[in-house]
């Protein structure tokens, strides 16, 4: 009972860290979706929310409600600012150009934070009791337990919006064929800025579950999970919302299981190992469409 | 060809003439061991960035995990040299070569599953392969795992750093202008064109990524038996980042374009050091710029020539066709 | 008319290219007749260990403030002259390049953290001028030379003395460890403390690495509740100490944490999970001697924080350097090394000694943490 025990445990633990990275790897699979960019600074929103509910919470003293929703706006204006101003003039020359400027963002978002706040990672404010509950012989933190279910909710949100509402099906016509998507009437500017906000909103929430989770940050702590979201997103198919879900999970999962079971120190490699598999025998991931290129 | 002959001459003759003026410096004592250092990093970062040009400049597919190779070649040669007994220079040049060869091994075994994918998907595999050597080498007791190899014979010298530079650049100069280097750039103008022709792909991909590969781990050996000591942290994917913006900014396809990159991206950062925490927020800032106003890199697509320039040939842009040594 | 342009907008590039290099970093000469005493640090002020670079270096600059207010090293001024390693072994190389060639420094004061240390340690010994790390715990640092001294005592000696502790003071018969993997320290304290933790007598019910960039330990942690330790000891850094402490909470297990040196700071970030814990330190804040309340005084006045031990090391590092140079009578590489040798001084961290390796032979304060405070709670003396 107790070996069944422990691998629940451990299930539940993937469950949490992986509905993190979904939730990261919602923003990552909707930007790359639209214009086609691995936008290496939605890691940095990450730690940007995380930052500004930091200081809403600490500096400025503000209620809990106000401490969570301000983030997320400075984050959904954030994300739309940084693309009208590097990525909207790049939008016709070469895509490694615009990769390079996203590296070049990510510096400069995490530099920023780093002399504004210095070396000292700070610890956030525990406003979830970390105390477990148990059910049985497992221990569940009530972290895990919000943490789950504002994910899966966000993610069903952001399903309906896409597949129902008129700028979800903008965002979709877009991601498919921007030339004609603008023939037929659809801004696709603001589309675009739509998409960022959305991408940024999730991102900053996804930064503030994992504060809340690992309570220490620091300017550079979005990058491992923006790369683990990104493989995630990458793992599901690109561009495919229920693909980065999928993903999320899936990583957050097979990392756990492998530290539990393996070796925390291979959990990376592991988890890398399951992406290139994947990409081997579906080389459009999971849910991916496979295009046939004409000539 | 008298064009050639009298480019080629110049050409050899200021690379002789550039040596010896900066070993006589060193001698002189005006370079001291600080700025020799520096020479030393800006000849490692031109061959990593010359061969992570040929897979992603030339050949057309972008790569993320060329930090990787530099590892394998690193801590090969590091652990080969710790456990030979041999003169300096013979030394250095073996393990170096070792480095390669196994780099240049595990890129070739690494091509077979990478080649299948393509764009993006292709950066991620890389990637993904990078991140793995990365951590097999975190968990190798041979390379000391976690804390690191250290203690590593000081081999590399500025003498041994220039020339193994200077034949890397060789080398590949020879290679982008055979008819190996123009079915790679072939691939990467329109590879479904290329394969109608009859150049194999496949085995052009494979041969570049491997070339590259091969090094990268010469770069590492270099690296290695410069800094003396290793840490699996030096080689992830900011790493790779690293070089991928040395090419990026040198112009991809652009040969002395990554060698200007190359010397520039060394020389930033320790020129910028006087600015204590603004260096790393000015450099974003001028990362950002330059992809603003020159995406296509410092030198675009224009290969810079000593001959040339000093020839000063009666050439406009975009004129009749001239015949030039450099490719386009 | 184009050509000559070329021309000399090339060599102009050269030319400007040329001069930023040998322009920047080239300070004065330094000679040993002028009427500063030049001292060059080396530490970690921006990146992942910058914490611990700023506090060392904050102590360090401290301790020459306070010297230089009082007249002085033989009469002269101490110049401090200061570069960042950013915790990374090739930009701790160049930093000693630097000093050592450009601003020609008497003395080394660094590195911080045990990898760069050694990556610096064998060029010292080639140049033979005297080194002393505030802080670097790794075994092989003063191995490499003759020249070569720190100030904190090693990481076997820490994770000896908890062992012990565990076993003596706190009745403990199975211990888990988990330790970081790319850490030279946390590896030699959490083998030291297996090493004697078995030796008296003890169990170790689990030995487990993590990686450095590692902040999710339920999966390691849910395997240790199943041994039921009584004791866990956590030999890192008190950042992710203190993260770790909070996942031990979050998955139930009711072991006493132990900890090392590296513990000092933890209340910042985790008083609540950190309650009860026992870790090894070089001073403590509640030690009413002299020393340590003077110090304590003078950095909260400079630096509007409470020093945390690296600061304290840090400062008496150059305490120790500015004793032998007095003591040598000049700042002749050897004559300081020796008179480094001879060491006997009382500072913020104890009474200091060197044995014949050059490592100090002092006190540990072994601080219990009550109602999110650092309480003394025993001070055992070196055999």
């Amino acid at each position: 009972m107790n070996l069944l025990a422990n691998f629940l445990q451990q299930l539940i633990n993937g469950i949490h860290v992986g509905s993190i990275y979904a939730l990261i790897a919602l923003g990552y699979t909707m930007v790359y979706g639209i214009i086609k960019l691995i936008n290496f600074a939605h890691g940095d929103i990450i730690m940007m929310g995380a930052y500004f509910t930091f200081v809403c919470i600490v500096s400025l003293g503000l209620p809990l409600w106000a401490a969570l929703i301000i983030p997320v706006i400075l984050c959904l204006v954030s994300g739309i600012l940084i693309e009208r101003v590097a990525y909207k003039p790049l939008r016709n020359s070469p895509r490694l150009s615009a990769l390079i400027t996203a590296i070049g963002v990510s510096f400069l978002l995490e530099n920023v934070f780093f002399k504004k706040f210095g070396q000292n990672p700070r610890p956030f404010p525990q406003f979830i009791n970390p105390t477990p509950i148990s059910i049985g012989p497992l221990q569940i933190s009530r972290i895990t337990l919000i943490t789950v279910l504002v994910s899966i909710l966000l993610m069903i949100l952001l399903d309906f919006f896409v597949k129902r509402s008129k700028p979800g099906k903008a965002m979709r016509a877009v991601s498919e064929d921007q030339g004609a998507a603008q023939l037929m009437g659809i801004n696709v500017n603001s589309t675009i800025s739509l998409t960022f906000a959305i991408g940024s909103a999730l991102g900053a929430i996804g930064g503030i579950l994992y504060s809340v989770a690992y309570p220490l940050i620091d300017p550079f702590m979005g990058v491992m999970p923006g790369l683990k979201a990104f493989v995630a997103a990458v793992l599901g198919g690109i561009g495919i919302i229920p693909g980065a879900m999928l993903g999320g999970f899936i990583m957050g999962i097979a990392e756990s299981l492998t530290k539990g079971y393996i070796s925390s120190q291979l959990a990376d490699a592991v988890v890398f190992g399951i992406l290139i598999i994947v990409l081997s025998l579906k080389p459009s991931g999971l849910l991916g469409k496979n295009i046939k290129e004409k000539v | 060809m008298n064009s050639r002959w009298k480019a080629n001459t110049i050409n050899t003759t200021s690379i002789i003439l550039i040596y010896v003026i900066l070993v006589l410096l060193i001698r002189m004592g005006f370079i001291n061991s600080y700025y020799e250092g520096i020479l030393i990093e800006m000849g490692i970062n031109i061959i990593l960035a010359v061969s992570l040009n040929l897979a992603t400049g030339y050949l057309g597919q972008l790569t993320l995990g060329h930090a990787g190779f530099m590892a394998i070649g690193a801590y090969a040669a590091a652990i080969f040299s710790s456990r030979v007994n041999m003169p300096d220079l013979p030394l250095l040049l073996i393990s170096i070569i070792i480095g390669g060869l196994l780099a240049a091994l595990l890129g070739f075994l690494m091509a077979i599953p990478v080649f299948r994918l393509r764009g993006d998907y292709l950066a991620i595999i890389t990637l993904g392969f990078g991140e793995i050597i990365r951590v097999i080498i975190l968990n190798l007791k041979i390379t000391g795992g976690g804390k690191g190899l250290s203690g590593i014979l000081p081999l590399t010298s500025f003498s041994s750093v220039y020339f193994v530079t200077i034949i890397t650049i060789a080398i590949f100069y020879t290679l982008i202008n055979s008819r190996h280097g123009r079915a790679i750039i072939s691939i990467r103008e329109d590879e479904i064109a290329s394969e109608a022709v009859g150049i194999s792909t496949k085995y052009y991909k494979t041969f570049a990524f491997t070339i590259a590969a091969f090094f990268a781990g010469i770069a590492g050996g270099l690296f290695a038996h410069h800094t003396l000591v290793l840490d699996p942290k030096d080689f992830g994917f900011i790493r790779s980042i690293e070089i991928l913006i040395i090419v990026v900014l040198g112009g991809m396809g652009n040969l002395t374009g990554s060698i200007l990159a190359a010397i520039i991206i060394t020389i930033l950062p320790r020129m910028l050091m006087g600015f204590a925490d603004w260096n790393m927020i000015i450099y974003s800032i001028l990362l950002i710029a330059m992809m603003l106003f020159k995406p296509g890199g410092l030198l675009g697509k224009r290969e810079f020539s000593l001959y040339k320039l000093l020839a000063g040939r009666k050439k406009s842009h975009g004129n009749a066709p001239v015949k030039n040594e450099g490719s386009e | 008319m184009k050509r000559l342009v070329k021309l000399m907008s090339l060599t102009l590039t050269g030319a400007l290219l040329a001069s930023s290099l040998v322009g920047c970093g080239q300070n004065g000469s330094g000679s040993k007749d002028s009427d500063v005493i030049k001292i060059g640090g080396i530490a970690p002020l921006t990146g992942d260990v910058a914490v611990y670079g700023v506090a060392a270096n904050n102590g360090a600059k401290l301790a020459i403030e306070e010297i230089n207010a009082n007249g002085g090293i033989l009469g002269k001024q101490i110049q401090y002259i200061d570069y960042d390693d950013k915790g990374d072994t090739t930009e701790a190389v160049n930093a000693y390049k630097k000093l050592v060639n450009n601003d020609k420094v008497e003395a080394i004061i660094g590195a911080v953290t045990s990898k760069p240390t050694l990556a610096i340690t064998p060029l010292a010994a080639k140049d033979g001028i005297p080194m002393i790390s505030p802080t670097a715990t790794a075994l092989d640092v003063t191995s490499a030379g003759s020249n070569i001294f720190r100030t904190c005592f090693i990481d076997p000696y820490q994770g000896e003395n908890m062992a012990r502790f565990a076993i003596e003071n706190l009745n403990a018969t199975k211990a888990a460890v988990l330790y970081n993997t790319a850490d030279d320290y946390s590896i030699g304290v959490a083998e030291a403390f297996k090493n004697q933790f078995e030796a008296s007598g003890g169990e170790i019910v689990s030995f487990e690495g993590y990686g450095a960039d590692e902040k999710d330990y339920k999966a390691i942690l849910t395997n240790v509740k199943g041994q039921n330790p009584d004791v866990l000891f956590l030999p890192d850094y008190y950042n992710t100490v203190g993260l770790i402490a909070q996942q031990v909470k979050e998955v139930g297990i009711n072991a006493t944490l132990l900890g090392a040196d590296g513990w000092d700071g933890v209340l910042a970030v985790a008083p609540e999970a950190a309650e009860g814990a026992y870790f090894c330190n070089h001073y403590s804040t509640d030690d009413s001697s002299e020393e340590v309340q003077n110090f304590l005084k003078a950095y909260k006045d400079k630096y509007n924080e409470e020093p945390v031990s690296f600061a304290a090391l840090g400062y008496d590092t150059v305490k120790i350097l500015a004793a032998a140079i007095e003591k040598a009578g000049t700042t002749d590489y050897d004559a300081v090394v020796n008179a480094l040798t001879e060491t006997n001084i009382t500072t913020v961290t104890g009474t200091i000694t060197y044995d014949e390796n050059r490592n100090p032979i002092k006190d540990v304060a072994i601080i219990r943490i009550e109602n999110g405070q650092n309480k003394l709670y025993t001070k055992i003396n070196p055999q």
